[in-house]
């Protein structure tokens, strides 16, 4: 230590005053957290904003029950499906109404689709371009009705600005596919800037066509997370009045046999 | 004279065969190519015909909008009443309802699995009935590969390559999947009876015909067709008939805006096909027009030199005291008889090389291999009234106008210069 003599008063160069070193430190930090949550409250990145979304969509396990409206040409048909989720490969859906339907069974493990018929008793494999027909004559294909992998897997997210839908503050998400094999090139999708809930998303082709629609009616609470209960769905490329989505009743997290997801249950 | 001038071309053959040979050639080679280009325009139009459009079809009118989507949302209800309605203001066609569907043809392993499956155009026509027309029509019998015919409800026909792809013989099973008229999904189990090719490549890559009364069944369209097509009794397409026919038939939906109502169009109404055959004949018009010309001028050369070669002899004709105009209805009337009989000779060879080819046709499969129109890929001529005539054209005509403007050249000739002529 040096001293630093002058007339009444001495300093010794290099101690310092504890409290006053705590206090300097005491506002670094608040400053520094300041921004830093000044930082993420005005400009989340758009990866950030989709692992939310994602956060918030997947379960290790889903059981739903839910009611396919299909609006076409001539008449309206009403198709209410069971189905069981396990991760982003594993799904099991059947077809509980119509009479006609009834006993319909998908099984989709990883990227193969199978379907099973009760009036053939045939378990046929849908793949190719043929997934991409659509599901009981809905405005989902049946490439739709397999997807399962986590948005921010598939797509590179930005942040193309902000709007509103139901009445709720979005993010305005744009989406561009990492790989080829994406069933959609690029996305846009309303992101709920509370909840996490894509509002309204607009699918397209390489070409920048637009494919698909979803609309969100309505948004409920389940299990502490968010979901989407009615959705309206529409196929681009087909006139009508597309077909809508409505959530029954759902379980995330329960447990699910291992016989669920095999081919040996579409015959059961 | 005629006889005379006859005989002297038959003892002189320089005069005579090199013109005739030349007649003959260029007279075959029209007739042949008049009957080749209408057997195009004529298969085109019979093979639209027998698979896609009939003489005259009847659909919704939201069905015509989209047919190229197999539409079966937008089918003819109630198909019965309106097959009625048909036969009895129509009588002069025979109607028949089809179906046309896209979908999956699949081939279970042992354990009802998929082994192997393949995309299909599917064409439900009535195959079970006595008085169908559609087995005649389709040439379906001749066109069997292996197996036979359905029997019996539950069976249908596959083309052959399609059955090979996939490994199947006659009496396997396969299972159709598709979509019902109401957007379900539809399967429905099949016995394959038999394979057939149908000699029209868009076809042959894979296509089934099943019974209308199964897939009717299996699509959820009872009592329903997507389309009525009617077909004149004679089996020729007739232009002006078919417009009175759906001229007819449309004014009595005129007035309704119901997008379900029933529409008739005619063959040529249909899938551009009017446009392509309105192109198709100009070009071929053309096409032969500039062949006619070519020949017409080759057979005026021919006259033109046969003419002029004759020089010497007109000369001494003339010296001898022949008239002028005497010499010139000779020199044209020779003309006119090697034009008339060459003519003849070779439309008759020209004729019979067409219907020779007409019974066994040229197949070009392995030239389309990639197409996807409703063509034949064995081409054939077609002889009509007209190919008995066009030859004369150039044959006749064309000699004897080369004749007549190469013998003007007598009228110039000086019968005082001609000793001096000979001389030379």
């Amino acid at each position: 230590m040096s001293e630093c003599r002058s007339e009444g008063y001495v300093r010794k160069i290099g101690t310092r005053n504890p409290g006053l070193v705590l206090a300097r430190v005491a506002v670094l930090a608040a400053c520094g957290l300041r921004l830093a949550a000044a930082a993420g409250a005005e400009a989340p990145t758009g990866e950030w904003i989709l692992n939310k979304v994602d956060e918030n969509n997947y379960a290790d396990t889903r059981i739903a029950v839910s009611e396919m409206v299909i609006h076409l040409a001539r008449n309206t048909r009403t198709v209410r499906a069971k189905s069981w989720v396990r991760g982003t490969d594993e799904s099991f859906t059947e077809f509980l109404y119509p009479p006609r339907d009834k006993g319909t069974k998908m099984l989709k493990l990883g990227d193969e689709l199978w379907t099973y018929t009760p009036s053939t008793d045939r378990t046929i494999k849908i793949s190719g371009h043929m997934l991409r027909q659509s599901v009981m004559g809905s405005d989902l294909s049946y490439e739709d009705m397999m997807e399962g992998h986590k948005l921010v897997d598939q797509y590179d997210a930005k942040v193309a600005g902000d709007d509103t839908m139901l009445g709720r503050k979005c993010w305005v998400l744009e989406l561009t596919a990492k790989s080829a094999d994406v069933s959609y090139h690029t996305r846009k999708i309303w992101v709920d800037k509370e909840r996490y809930v894509p509002l309204r998303e607009n699918r397209y082709a390489k070409s920048g066509k637009l494919l698909k629609t979803t609309e969100v009616k309505s948004v409920s609470q389940r299990q502490g997370r968010w979901v989407a209960d009615h959705v309206s769905f529409k196929d681009a490329l087909k006139s009508g009045e597309g077909t809508e989505f409505v959530l029954d009743s759902l379980r995330l997290n329960a447990s699910i046999p291992d016989y669920v997801f095999s081919k040996a249950a579409l015959k059961k | 004279m005629t006889w005379f001038l006859a005989k002297g071309l038959l003892r002189d053959r320089s005069r005579s065969l090199f013109p005739m040979i030349v007649v003959v050639a260029g007279v075959m080679l029209t007739v042949f190519f008049q009957s080749w280009v209408q057997g195009e325009n004529y298969e085109l139009i019979r093979s639209s015909a027998a698979f896609q459009t009939g003489h005259v079809k009847v659909t919704t009118r939201a069905y015509a909008e989209k047919a190229d989507e197999l539409p079966n949302d937008l089918a003819i209800e109630v198909v019965s009443g309106l097959l009625a309605e048909l036969r009895t203001e129509f009588p002069q066609l025979a109607w028949t309802p089809r179906i046309r569907f896209g979908g999956l043809l699949d081939v279970p392993d042992s354990l009802g699995e998929t082994r192997t499956q393949g995309p299909v155009v599917g064409l439900a026509v009535d195959l079970l009935s006595a008085t169908s027309p559609e087995l005649k029509l389709l040439n379906i019998k001749e066109a069997m590969v292996r197996g036979r015919l359905p029997e019996r409800p539950g069976e249908l026909i596959v083309s052959d390559d399609l059955a090979t792809k996939l490994g199947i013989e006659p009496g396997a099973l396969v299972t159709l999947f598709s979509s019902t008229m109401y957007g379900a999904t539809a399967t429905a189990n099949f016995t394959m009876a038999g394979t057939i090719r149908f000699g029209i490549t868009a076809l042959d890559k894979g296509a089934i015909i099943a019974d209308v009364a199964d897939v009717q069944a299996a699509l959820e369209m009872d009592d329903a067709a997507g389309e009525v097509i009617g077909l004149f009794r004679s089996g020729e397409f007739d232009g002006r008939a078919a417009d009175k026919v759906a001229a007819q038939f449309n004014a009595r939906y005129a007035g309704s805006d119901d997008k379900y109502a029933p529409k008739m169009a005619t063959l040529p109404e249909q899938g551009g096909l009017g446009q392509v055959l309105q192109l198709h004949g100009f070009s071929l018009g053309i096409v032969v027009s500039v062949f006619l010309f070519a020949m017409s001028l080759v057979l005026w050369n021919a006259g033109l030199m046969g003419s002029l070669r004759r020089y010497g002899e007109f000369g001494v004709r003339l010296a001898i005291g022949e008239r002028k105009a005497h010499l010139y209805r000779s020199l044209v009337a020779e003309s006119a008889i090697v034009g008339a009989v060459g003519s003849a000779l070779g439309t008759a060879i020209g004729l019979g090389a067409a219907y020779w080819l007409q019974a066994h046709g040229i197949d070009a499969g392995a030239m389309m291999k990639g197409s996807t129109m409703m063509y034949s890929q064995v081409l054939r001529p077609h002889v009509s009234a007209a190919c008995y005539y066009v030859g004369f054209i150039p044959g006749l005509g064309a000699t004897v106008i080369g004749a007549m403007i190469s013998g003007a050249t007598v009228f110039r000739r000086q019968t005082a210069t001609l000793i001096k002529e000979l001389e030379q």
